[in-house]
């Protein structure tokens, strides 16, 4: 293959339909290709395992962000209230120690603290299950090679991509052309870096 | 049109294929009608309508500056009644955000497909309702510079918040609200700014929401993390809304005072938000549908629905008002009796109360007909009634205080202008955010509307595209 002046991205293919991407997309995969995305204006079901992508670790890390919460609430609450095991408060630094004795009333009072626990749990949670998403994503990104193709600005509204990137083992610019156009897209073109 | 298939007279089957969205769309013409609005000239109504609110906007920073410079003094609260109109209004405007996220979390993880035409306002709706509901409690600190001492932040006076109090726990409770719905709402938006900028008639707008959108592309695995991600918020946001209104609750439940030390008030207090929120989004769909000819994707089936919400949450909160009256008399405490019947029922805000009975126990059971829950009209009328019965509400509550154990501290509260003012100021606040949503956001979820359409689906080698399963929807 020729040096091609202008450096190629990879090769993106336009479907009309939902039905058509999915084919297309599982052809691609059983076709050998790997480096490959498609893209959609709305979740296509299961088209990310027709392209060839695993379950998201998402929920895994939203749990132990909630654990994080619930533990930062537990020892913020209890520590500071002076409702840990006594053994443990000369340990505590004076900024963090601050029990209130109030008509004699027990200091670890932990069931006064699970709103707190509770609230935190459900904050720190949601907060890396959006940018836990967002970041392995890669969002945000401004810029991206598929914006140079004019058409792909259809993929919000009603049309489907798939493209094969330059990066695949597999990818030669005329081979994976032929077999885009196998596929019966609407149209196939070459995204410029 | 669509085809009204909604069931006469009871019958407890789901609804076979709701139109959820009406007339003959396409993924093209929904986009188009949703981010239309925004690339259209500013509607003449638009400016007259926000002009009013902006103005109403002003009464809230007159206020608001007085008192910062005078002091709470200038309110009505005082012993014994130490909480008023701030109190009120703060539950009251938390109560209506609750329906934003009841829609956008529970219907969702309910598989309710006619969440979806409502959610995105709904959900603004929360968030401007949590605003101004923050602004109270910010406000009623009477030097509100200082109002970081609530967070829980290691300091040089090595002091910590009381971590035992309500209202503390408010603190966490509402915080994390606002940043959770701020969250779940950005993230929804997301695809539709992507949406908005590729349809952007220049380069400023394209840029614009362009950055919005974070580069939004669509890839099948970044949906599938969406999804995951969307899906996990609405798991976390369902109990995270029970816990702030029975937080908000326990404000009052906590207190050892006649009136308040009850364990009913977490369940009706959730359920009275929900009611009082409901209300709010028709109150505010009504008009939307109108004025943006939106009838195709906020259907009568839509507001059907809602009312139904309504009726039955409504019966809910009326039940706490029965086992409330009941309870105090069977506590056979006179203290309780005696502020049920003297102070309550038959005491200085006595009309109050047969009011509140009025608008929030009586009035939505005109629900129960069809007719009614199908006219606009009566919808909008009925759900007014609401909010101010539900307003009502948290004013009964309040007045508890009036009446202690001894008779000696009895006095009795009256709200000033400035309570009044601050009052009518946030409606200010609340409406021109609204109004500036609405032109400037898609009030409309778009990609999760073009998912309605039967045309968004994979279908199978055999299958001709068969239009008649368009009641399906997000279930993955």
């Amino acid at each position: 293959m020729d040096a091609p002046k202008v450096k190629i991205y990879g090769l993106v293919a336009e479907f009309e339909t939902p039905t058509q991407i999915v084919d297309a997309a599982n052809q691609a995969r059983e076709a050998g290709y790997t480096a490959m995305e498609a893209y959609s204006p709305f979740p296509v079901m299961d088209l990310h395992e027709a392209v060839g992508f695993k379950r998201t670790m998402l929920p895994t890390l939203a749990f132990f962000g909630g654990l994080t919460g619930f533990l930062t609430a537990f020892s913020l609450t209890t520590f500071t209230s002076g409702g840990a095991p006594s053994f443990i408060n000369p340990f505590l630094p004076d900024w963090f120690y601050y029990p209130l004795n109030i008509g004699g009333r027990p200091l670890n009072s932990w069931p006064a603290f699970i709103p707190p626990e509770f609230e935190l749990t459900v904050l720190f949670a949601s907060i890396t299950s959006v940018f836990g998403m967002l970041l392995l994503n890669g969002y945000p990104r401004l810029y991206h090679p598929l914006f140079n193709v004019p058409r792909f600005s259809r993929v919000t509204t009603d049309r489907f991509f798939l493209c094969i990137e330059a990066k695949d083992s597999k990818f030669d610019l005329q081979g994976t052309k032929q077999f885009l156009e196998g596929l019966q897209p609407y149209e196939v073109s070459e995204v410029p870096e | 049109m669509a085809t009204d298939v909604s069931t006469k007279g009871p019958d407890l089957r789901p609804d076979p294929q709701p139109p959820m969205v009406g007339g003959h769309h396409s993924f093209d013409s929904m986009t188009e009608k949703i981010t239309g609005v925004i690339f259209a000239a500013t509607p003449k109504g638009w400016i007259v309508g926000f002009a009013i609110a902006f103005m109403i906007l002003q009464v809230l920073l007159v206020s608001v500056t007085y008192l910062i410079y005078e002091g709470i003094g200038i309110w009505g609260v005082n012993i014994p009644v130490g909480w008023g109109f701030d109190i009120v209004n703060f539950v009251w405007w938390i109560g209506i955000g609750h329906a934003g996220t009841l829609i956008s979390a529970i219907l969702l993880l309910f598989n309710q497909t006619w969440r979806t035409s409502i959610n995105r306002f709904a959900e603004a709706m929360t968030l401007f309702a949590v605003a101004c509901a923050g602004l109270y409690p910010l406000a009623h600190m009477g030097r509100p510079w200082f109002a970081y001492w609530l967070l829980p932040y290691p300091n040089t006076m090595q002091l910590w918040p009381q971590f035992r109090s309500p209202l503390e726990w408010d603190v966490f409770a509402v915080s994390t609200y606002f940043s959770v719905s701020l969250m779940y709402w950005y993230i929804g938006l997301v695809p539709d700014f992507a949406s908005v900028r590729d349809r952007a008639p220049n380069q400023l707008l394209r840029m614009i929401y362009g950055v919005l959108s974070l580069g939004w592309r669509g890839g099948s695995m970044h949906w599938h993390r969406y999804e995951t991600a969307y899906l996990m918020l609405a798991g976390l946001s369902t109990p995270l809304v029970l816990s702030v209104h029975t937080i908000i609750s326990f404000d009052f439940a906590v207190a050892n005072l006649p009136g308040w030390h009850a364990t009913i008030f977490p369940p009706y207090f959730v359920a009275g938000a929900v009611y009082s929120g409901f209300a709010m989004v028709i109150n505010l769909a009504v008009p939307i549908r109108h004025f943006y000819g939106m009838k195709d994707f906020i259907t009568d089936k839509h507001l059907d629905n809602m009312a139904k919400v309504m009726l039955a949450t409504g019966l809910m909160v009326f039940y706490g008002y029965g086992v409330e009256a009941f309870m105090a008399y069977y506590s056979a405490n006179e203290f309780e009796r005696d502020l049920m019947m003297k102070n309550r029922v038959f005491g200085p805000y006595g009309y109050f109360y047969f009011a509140l009975i009025f608008c929030n126990g009586l009035m939505s059971q005109v629900l129960w007909f069809q007719r009614v829950r199908s006219n606009e009209a009566a919808l909008f009328v009925i759900s007014l009634v609401v909010n101010v019965g539900m307003w009502l509400e948290r004013f009964v509550i309040l007045m508890s205080l009036q009446r202690d154990f001894l008779p000696s501290s009895w006095g009795q509260y009256s709200p000033t202008f400035w309570d009044i003012s601050t009052y009518i100021g946030t409606f200010g606040l609340f409406l021109s955010l609204l109004f500036l949503f609405c032109r400037v956001l898609p009030m409309i979820s778009i990609a999760e509307m073009t998912h309605l359409l039967p045309e968004s689906h994979v279908h199978s080698h055999k299958d001709s595209h068969d239009h008649s399963d368009s009641a399906h929807g997000g279930s993955h």
